[in-house]
């Protein structure tokens, strides 16, 4: 973990309520796709932890969904603005286990940390298939990008006004090796289920501080107790302990 | 430079600054960061007989200047800790530590006392009678003068460690319950725990707190806080431990004019990870800007 000061170099929005945050910086504690950041914002009291979409040595990625005052204020900052940043939170994907077909299951604003994995995976010469569901047309974003890394891409919007109809699942491949997901929680369910493969899934929770020290965001797992800040925020499919 | 040392009911502190439980672990998430071996001490996560997973989530919601939680006491139980959380600490902390403990009935406060005692490195037992997060026990030993006095007799039967009650904020008279503790053999007090609090969301019309109601901490209540250390420390003759939205060495400073001797500092870590070494860092300045050469000369000095 390290703390740091970023500069915004661009903040556009790509949606109505989705915007994409470039900003430049010491990105030397990040090393792994599906870590997060946590971002200190004038007034706010906690920080606002959000999933890295992509980093490189000078510049990190964040593509952040407009939910409550702390991500409206974000969505109003300007090229120059300084940020105070955690960065290097979190355990991020194991690409050890993927196979050499691995699907990649991002559901609205969980899609960002599928970005760099997918890159990752292009890297390592895997046959990544990407499944990006959204509920509709107008909320897509990012389906170009990553079929500019060569993923083969199906969007599913759950009103049918583009792409498949239904939720991600309904456009599960007969075949893959692995797959990694990132979405609200009933998605995550649902991809638990309907997956015939192992595969790691990334959790959201209220967090204290991000860094493993005050036991906000805790979970219990079938390998124990674990913080979603620290432990997580991506898990095994065969350690998820799913509660009532 | 002027002198921060301070003692704290027999042992020495290097500098008043004492990283608050439930907001440093048990030291080392920290020590990845900086030494921490710059601090006076640290209170090590709340410390239960039996191992507790505490409360469902959200436990955690943010307010204006400050954040509630409802973590509920979340820790490995004392034998854990004992086996697998002090040798830890211990690589990375080669000073007296604050055990901080917690219970659900007297027995449980003095087993889990007793068996800390035996550890070398803890220097004070903290004992936490102000949880606001678990039921049937915590905070209700709190409110009342004479249950708080009797967990602090039944420690001070399994003890020779310092004994210090850590107090509520949420009673009517705190200074009744700090001279029972004081006239039962506390050695000393420390305050305040969080106060009581809760959040609404208003789309959901649900409280955010899966617990409903949570520990209320931050710069908000350190008016509170300052008030509160004020009214025990003018009313007991043991050292008085002062928290409650401390994050900055002029909060320090205002503190221990308030009667404390030494300062823990809570919520701003988590927000900041490195603020309480910042504030050891930063005392010599503030000392110097307000003439003070010697912390002991402070303790106390608001009249």
């Amino acid at each position: 973990m390290k703390q740091s000061i970023f500069t915004i170099v661009s903040n556009e929005a790509l949606t109505d309520s989705v915007y994409k945050m470039i900003l430049a910086g010491d990105t030397s504690d990040i090393t792994n796709c599906g870590q997060f950041v946590n971002i200190q914002l004038d007034g706010m009291y906690l920080r606002r932890p959000i999933s890295v979409c992509d980093y490189d040595d000078e510049t990190l990625t964040i593509v952040y969904k407009v939910v409550g005052k702390g991500t409206e204020a974000m969505s109003a900052m300007g090229a120059g603005v300084k940020l105070d940043i955690l960065t290097g939170l979190g355990n991020g994907y194991d690409l050890t286990l993927s196979g050499d077909k691995p699907v990649l299951l991002g559901g609205g604003v969980g899609v960002p940390p599928m970005y760099n994995l997918a890159k990752k995976l292009r890297e390592l010469g895997k046959e990544v298939k990407v499944i990006l569901g959204f509920n509709v047309k107008s909320e897509i974003f990012y389906e170009e990008e990553f079929k500019a890394l060569g993923c083969d891409v199906t969007v599913t919007t759950v009103d049918g006004s583009y792409g498949t109809k239904g939720f991600v699942t309904d456009a599960l491949p007969e075949d893959y090796t692995y797959f990694y997901t990132c979405g609200p929680e009933p998605m995550l369910k649902a991809v638990y289920r309907a997956s015939k493969t192992s595969g790691q899934m990334s959790f959201e929770e209220r967090m204290g501080c991000g860094f493993g020290a005050c036991m906000g965001c805790s979970c219990k797992t079938l390998t124990g107790y674990k913080r979603i800040c620290k432990d997580g925020p991506v898990m095994k499919k065969e350690e998820i302990l799913w509660e009532a | 430079m002027g002198s921060l040392k301070v003692n704290l009911c027999g042992i020495e502190l290097s500098n008043p600054i004492i990283p608050a439980s439930g907001t440093f672990g048990y030291g080392y998430e920290y020590a990845e960061l900086y030494d921490i071996n710059e601090l006076g001490t640290f209170s090590f996560k709340g410390t239960t007989k039996d191992p507790r997973f505490g409360n469902p989530t959200p436990r955690i919601a943010e307010c204006y200047a400050g954040m509630i939680n409802a973590v509920g006491l979340q820790n490995p139980g004392v034998e854990k800790v004992i086996s697998e959380e002090l040798p830890k600490l211990k690589a990375c902390f080669n000073k007296p530590v604050m055990a901080n403990v917690s219970g659900f009935s007297i027995e449980d406060y003095a087993y889990t006392c007793e068996r800390l005692d035996k550890e070398e490195q803890v220097g004070w037992l903290e004992v936490n009678v102000s949880c606001p997060n678990v039921h049937g026990g915590g905070m209700s030993f709190g409110t009342q003068p004479e249950a708080a006095a009797a967990v602090t007799r039944a420690v001070k039967a399994v003890t020779t460690k310092p004994v210090i009650i850590k107090l509520s904020p949420n009673v009517t008279d705190i200074v009744s319950i700090a001279k029972a503790c004081e006239d039962a053999g506390a050695d000393g007090i420390s305050l305040i725990n969080t106060m009581l609090g809760m959040r609404i969301n208003l789309r959901t019309r649900k409280p955010v707190i899966a617990n409903k109601m949570g520990g209320f901490s931050g710069p908000a209540i350190f008016p509170v806080a300052v008030r509160m250390v004020y009214q025990v420390a003018n009313a007991v003759s043991i050292p008085v431990v002062g928290m409650g939205g401390v994050s900055s060495a002029e909060d320090v400073i205002e503190m221990m004019l308030a009667g404390a001797t030494a300062v823990e500092v809570g919520a701003a870590n988590l927000v900041n990870p490195y603020v309480c070494r910042d504030i050891v860092r930063d005392l010599p300045r503030v000392m110097e800007k307000y003439g003070i050469n010697n912390l002991n000369e402070i303790i106390g000095g608001a009249k």
